[in-house]
């Protein structure tokens, strides 16, 4: 056995970690010499044509254009960044209601579409595949402009049991007003959020103590209950219904949603309702059968066995879809600029825009606020699975 | 003992008369217990109220006259109509391509092949096409059987010829639809900006996703390198694109684009901008599928191309790309098809694809109100691709095994 093995390094272009090196300093040097040709000639550009730095300074000037339908008080006097919180606020509202509602609508279809009768299956199946595969804004535009665009007169409004009316300006459904007592009540129902999360926190020591674990969330929800239920009867009426009803020519009373907003949100419920749906069927299908014969082996109830056995495993699956999908809904809100509704997109990227010519510091601003959402959700979702993964082995 | 057994088989089996015969069939999937009969009378009280009002619009409400009236702007857009015979061209070689490579990567005739084959001869039954677009159709499926023919006469190991022809054909396309005589002459140039339809959301969804396949897969590599310089520009890149609307990015495709180039720098029109966002949208999704691939193969298969002598770039091109790319298929059609229907918001940005074009023919005085046709018709053409294609990849996914593993 002679050592004929070279002892001595190999060649530097053979040595991984030169290598290696190199070619990170090669990738990163295109990168930074293509953004610098490029922002280079984006700002040559715009001194050339439009004579003007970029500068965020006009987001303090009045903005002077009206906006459709806003949260808080507007005026066309008001400044850029005004009509921009609105537009933010605008896109908030469609996500958050959208994301409730597809919550619901989803999970019902997903479990509707795993039901043992057949023509349950059936009619979710046949959902799932008519709307999963249109596109999204095909249907948005169906909805405003062949739906909601085309109902009758406040005069002829339809009116669904609730009473809701659906005319051309809107649709009015019954809201809760607050009245003077309200802030003190909402004061009480944190209290009792507080409460409860006491409760819950106490229950789950005792229950850590004694092996038996009681039903948390629902006495969270009874501490919670109880606790609203009080300080409604202790304060007189925090809150009152009122009822949409015809007044002349419009209607009066009640919330009334634009046809542009209702057109937006069924619009995104019902398309993302048919992902939800799969992500729900997916998880509810991916807990093996021989979990529940165990758990029913274990001698646990089919209540117990759903709650203890089955929901737990489906929902580290269904989880991180679903956020995602939550964040598909938020970020296609987005296209809410194709049937006017003044969302963050339509106020900031194509009103301010057109107004300002300010491509960059628009541009910035809005994909700014997309990232910030998307970012957020991103992170929490990573604390999410790594809380989740304790659980595992 | 013999007895007590059969006594068993016999309650976990009903006998084949109950779960063969119809009213068996309805008892156990409709009407097993008080909760589930309910279930079933509700559901067929929804299917009535859904469906009667429906069958009433499209039998006797509908105004479907503006369909035929507007069919070749739909499909083409302002396409020239003495040009029209290109787009017949293109679909002939199309029948010829996709016969050609069925039957040079499969030799024996699939249902799905059949399936393909059917759609040219269903779409001549529609009513009111002329026979000269029949005889067309009819044409393609016969140029299509010619090309299989000549297919399977390929030997496997030239397999490769099925993505050589592919390329070729995406090549001839463009080069017949965009033509190169100049103004005159026989084969005059058509501006893309006359492109539209249904024709121009297809390009645009197939160029998409040919010229975002590759970036992605590099940026996939990239994610999962081991140097955290391109580690780390790759993650940006990808988090930043997922993270905004494809709205944002066509927008500013739109404005921006040409603020990016040289002062002398041609002017690139809107649908190449367009095509742009589209492909940089893509490639971010195209490399978050491919790293769930690229995850998915064990270390062991570096290991051992290591141990064979391979250097990294034969490991990846030779055992892990193959191996990931196969695993992520369905992912990728799935893609696509989204890819497919986010063309459609090119028609914000301007450009008359299958969306834009219905918004032209809604606008039309001459059939003003009929916007329930006009998008329910394009409604159903975006259904048809996008299910035919989910379809063909749980065809492809049964048969290559991918997901059984």
């Amino acid at each position: 056995m002679q050592a004929t093995v070279d002892q001595t390094r190999p060649p530097f272009y053979r040595d991984e970690r030169v290598l290696g090196i190199l070619s990170q300093i090669v990738v990163v040097a295109i990168v930074l010499g293509l953004a610098y040709f490029f922002l280079g000639n984006m700002l040559r550009s715009l001194r050339d044509q439009l004579g003007v730095p970029i500068s965020y300074g006009f987001l303090r000037q009045s903005a002077g254009f009206d906006i459709g339908e806003s949260l808080i008080s507007y005026g066309r006097s008001d400044t850029y960044t005004r009509a921009f919180v609105v537009g933010l606020l605008n896109t908030l509202q469609v996500s958050i209601i959208g994301i409730i509602l597809v919550t619901l609508l989803g999970i019902i279809i997903g479990v509707m579409r795993l039901s043992p009768n057949f023509l349950v299956s059936r009619i979710a199946a046949v959902y799932i595949e008519v709307f999963r595969n249109i596109p999204l804004l095909v249907l948005l535009i169906f909805w405003a402009q062949a739906v909601f665009f085309k109902l009758p007169r406040v005069k002829e409004a339809l009116i669904l049991p609730g009473p809701i009316y659906l005319s051309n300006r809107g649709v009015a459904i019954p809201w809760a007003l607050p009245t003077e007592t309200w802030p003190t009540y909402r004061l009480i129902l944190i209290g009792g959020l507080v409460l409860a999360f006491v409760v819950a926190r106490i229950l789950r020591e005792q229950g850590k103590r004694t092996g038996r674990m009681p039903l948390i969330s629902l006495w969270f929800l009874v501490t919670f209950v109880v606790v609203a239920i009080i300080g409604w009867f202790v304060l007189p009426q925090p809150l009152v219904l009122t009822t949409p009803e015809l007044v002349g020519f419009n209607t009066q009373g009640g919330r009334v949603f634009s046809q542009q907003f209702m057109a937006l949100l069924s619009g995104l419920v019902i398309y993302t309702a048919a992902f939800v749906a799969e992500t729900v069927r997916a998880g509810i299908q991916s807990v093996s059968k021989g979990q529940r014969e165990a758990a029913t082996a274990l001698g646990l109830t089919s209540f117990q066995t759903l709650r203890l056995i089955i929901f737990p495993q489906a929902l580290r699956v269904i989880v991180p879809p679903l956020t995602s999908q939550y964040l598909n809904l938020t970020k296609n809100s987005s296209l809410a600029v194709a049937i006017g509704y003044p969302d963050l997109f339509a106020v900031a990227g194509n009103t301010i825009l057109n107004q300002t010519g300010r491509a960059i510091e628009v541009f910035s601003l809005v994909m700014g606020v997309y990232l910030f959402f998307s970012l957020t959700t991103s992170l929490l979702m990573n604390i999410y699975n790594r809380r989740i993964r304790l659980v595992e082995r | 003992m013999t007895s007590a057994v059969s006594v068993t088989h016999k309650e976990a089996l009903p006998p084949p008369t109950e779960r063969y015969t119809v009213l068996g069939w309805l008892y156990h999937n409709l009407f097993k217990g008080w909760f589930n009969t309910l279930l079933t009378l509700l559901s067929l009280g929804l299917i009535v109220v859904v469906l009667r009002p429906l069958t009433h619009w499209v039998l006797n409400t509908a105004r479907w006259g503006v369909i035929p009236a507007n069919f070749n702007l739909i499909m083409r857009g302002q396409y020239p109509a003495d040009q029209a015979w290109r787009l017949w061209l293109v679909l002939f070689l199309l029948a010829v391509v996709v016969g050609f490579v069925w039957g040079v990567w499969s030799k024996q005739v699939q249902i799905a092949l059949v399936a393909i084959a059917a759609v040219p001869l269903l779409l001549m039954l529609v009513p009111f096409f002329d026979g000269g677009i029949r005889i067309n159709l009819l044409l393609m499926d016969v140029l299509g059987a010619g090309g299989y023919l000549i297919g399977r006469r390929v030997p496997p190991r030239h397999s490769r010829v099925g993505i050589f022809a592919l390329l070729a054909y995406a090549f001839v396309m463009l080069i017949i639809l965009r033509g190169f005589t100049g103004e005159g002459g026989a084969w005059p140039s058509v501006p893309t900006t006359l492109w539209g339809g249904l024709l121009l959301s297809l390009l645009l969804a197939v160029f998409g996703i040919v010229f975002s396949f590759p970036l992605g897969v590099l940026l996939a590599l990239g994610r999962q390198s081991k140097l955290p310089g391109i580690r780390i520009l790759s993650v940006l890149y990808i988090e930043f694109i997922r993270g905004v609307p494809l709205i944002s990015l066509l927008f500013m495709a739109q404005v921006m684009l040409q603020l990016f180039l040289p002062a002398g720098a041609p002017t690139i029109d809107r649908v190449l901008r367009a095509l742009a966002a589209i492909t940089l949208f893509s490639a971010a999704y195209t490399a978050e599928n491919v790293r769930g691939g690229l995850q998915s193969i064990p270390n062991g298969q570096y290991e051992a191309a290591n141990a064979l002598g391979l250097n990294a770039f034969q490991t990846m091109t030779y055992i892990v790309l193959p191996q990931a790319l196969r695993a992520v298929i369905p992912v990728l059609v799935g893609q696509f098809i989204g890819l497919f229907k986010d063309t459609s918001l090119v028609a914000l940005v301007g450009l008359f694809d299958l969306l834009g074009i219905a918004r032209v023919v809604t606008a039309n005085p001459n059939w003003l109100g009929t916007q329930q046709e006009v998008y329910v018709f394009i409604a159903i053409i975006y259904w048809v691709f996008s299910y035919m294609m989910s379809y063909a990849s749980r065809r492809v996914e049964a048969q290559l095994g991918v997901g059984l593993q």
